[in-house]
């Protein structure tokens, strides 16, 4: 059971409560950097590094830090972190450093991270948190991955920088471009509803709770969840009552 | 004269070409967030731009003067964010105690724009791009006005879909971002306009 319990916390980042297509958190990196294969996997393998990092600092203090002023705590780990991430793919990978430019320092602002501090590891203990920020790495360097795939494949023939012959013909190159990762992201966030559709979470339970501005949020500034809220849960819980 | 047209040319560049959230993507979270109706979507629009403008005031100084000047050049995500994180919440407080009728208006919009990447990013991108303090100020305009002007257009688009039959699937985020995606492509017919207009 213990076993179970700490492998789902693992596996539920990669697709059920995945963040870029279910949580939709970290947004704004996902859209940018997923213009080729190589920079969508180094931006995820840093958001990665930082989210275990922080998510394990955080957690182990939890008890410390004064629930009213938690989240510029948060933030100021985070962007510790940051920074360290920064220097080290500066020092050892200058491509990549220049391919990401300054959505790698970003990351500091990237919802997943800070929505995760605040949904998971301030309120679970270290070996959860840990994994937690794993799974959810994971699941958002896959998501990155997929997604760039799409985009670089179609739009640019090739992958991770690897020209694909018979496609030099026929590229779509409207998708490498900003409108091209707006129209992947809207029909992958569909698929994967349908394809989890009466298992997925309902978007309910994260749209505020996971929100870091939950506390500071009056009802009805912030209209994305409510709109989610209204849609999803309706949809999913008629789902739910079929099977 | 010149000078004057730099700075033309950047303003121009970040309200169209460069628009942050549309084909930079910063900023994305309040833009499909809060730009449901026309009066929140301005109101965020206008508190973002104010944000900005005041970040780039503060954050280029400390960039220049402090960070620079004692060699801690790569503290500068974690300064920029503190800064930023506590300029919004004195921002909020001032606003609440002095102009109540203004923080009625623009202040609930001021929590959600300390986590903003556009705020942050502008900051950092005014750095990266060498831009002096003035052109550093335009370029922060520009970028806020571009945000207040694809929040307003985009929060037309979202009246139609609200009313439109959507496939399942695609109810909610989904159409959303089919219809950001749309918007910016008009976007990209800016390309190469200003560099023309003013070469």
């Amino acid at each position: 059971m213990k076993k179970n319990g700490s492998l789902s916390v693992l596996l539920k980042g990669l697709l059920k409560e995945n963040p870029v297509f279910v949580l939709i958190l970290g947004t704004c990196p996902t859209l940018a950097t997923t213009t080729n294969v190589t920079g969508a996997f180094g931006m995820g393998i840093a958001a990665l590094a930082v989210l275990v990092c922080s998510n394990i600092l955080i957690s182990l203090l939890r008890k410390v830090i004064p629930d009213n002023v938690r989240i510029p705590c948060y933030i100021v780990v985070i962007a510790g972190f940051v920074t360290i991430v920064q220097m080290i793919v500066q020092a050892f990978l200058p491509g990549l450093y220049e391919m990401l430019g300054v959505y790698l320092p970003l990351i500091t602002v990237n919802c997943i991270i800070l929505g995760r501090a605040e949904m998971f590891a301030g309120k679970n203990n270290v070996g959860k948190s840990a994994l937690d920020g794993i799974g959810m790495g994971l699941g958002f360097t896959l998501a990155l991955v997929v997604m760039a795939t799409i985009r670089e494949v179609l739009g640019n023939a090739s992958f991770a920088g690897i020209e694909i012959g018979f496609l030099q013909n026929y590229k779509i190159e409207f998708l490498v471009k900003a409108p091209g990762g707006l129209l992947v992201y809207g029909c992958l966030i569909a698929l994967v509803y349908v394809i989890t559709r009466g298992k997925a979470p309902l978007k309910k339970s994260f749209s505020c709770a996971g929100c870091p501005n939950a506390a500071n949020c009056q009802t009805g500034t912030c209209e994305a969840p409510a709109e989610t809220v209204a849609e999803t849960p309706a949809a999913n819980s008629e789902e739910g009552g079929a099977q | 004269m010149d000078a004057f047209k730099s700075l033309l040319v950047i303003l121009l560049s970040s309200v169209l070409v460069n628009n942050y959230v549309l084909s930079r993507f910063l900023g994305i979270c309040p833009f499909l967030g809060v730009s449901k109706k026309l009066d929140q979507a301005t109101g965020m629009g206008i508190a973002v731009t104010a944000v900005m403008l005041l970040a780039t005031a503060v954050t280029w100084p400390i960039q220049y003067f402090l960070l620079d000047k004692v060699g801690l050049g790569y503290m500068q995500t974690i300064v920029f964010i503190l800064v930023i994180a506590s300029l919004v919440q004195l921002l909020e407080l001032l606003l609440k105690r002095f102009i109540p009728a203004l923080h009625k208006g623009l202040g609930v919009y001021l929590p959600l724009i300390t986590t903003n990447c556009a705020v942050l990013g502008v900051a950092i991108n005014n750095i990266n791009d060498g831009y002096n303090f003035l052109q550093s100020m335009v370029s922060s305009l520009g970028v806020g006005l571009g945000f207040l002007l694809a929040m307003v257009l985009f929060s037309g688009l979202r009246s139609r879909i609200e009313e439109s039959n959507i496939p399942k699937p695609f109810r909610g985020l989904g159409a959303t971002l089919i219809a950001a995606s749309f918007l910016s492509l008009a976007f990209m017919g800016f390309a190469g306009i200003v560099e023309k207009l003013f070469a």
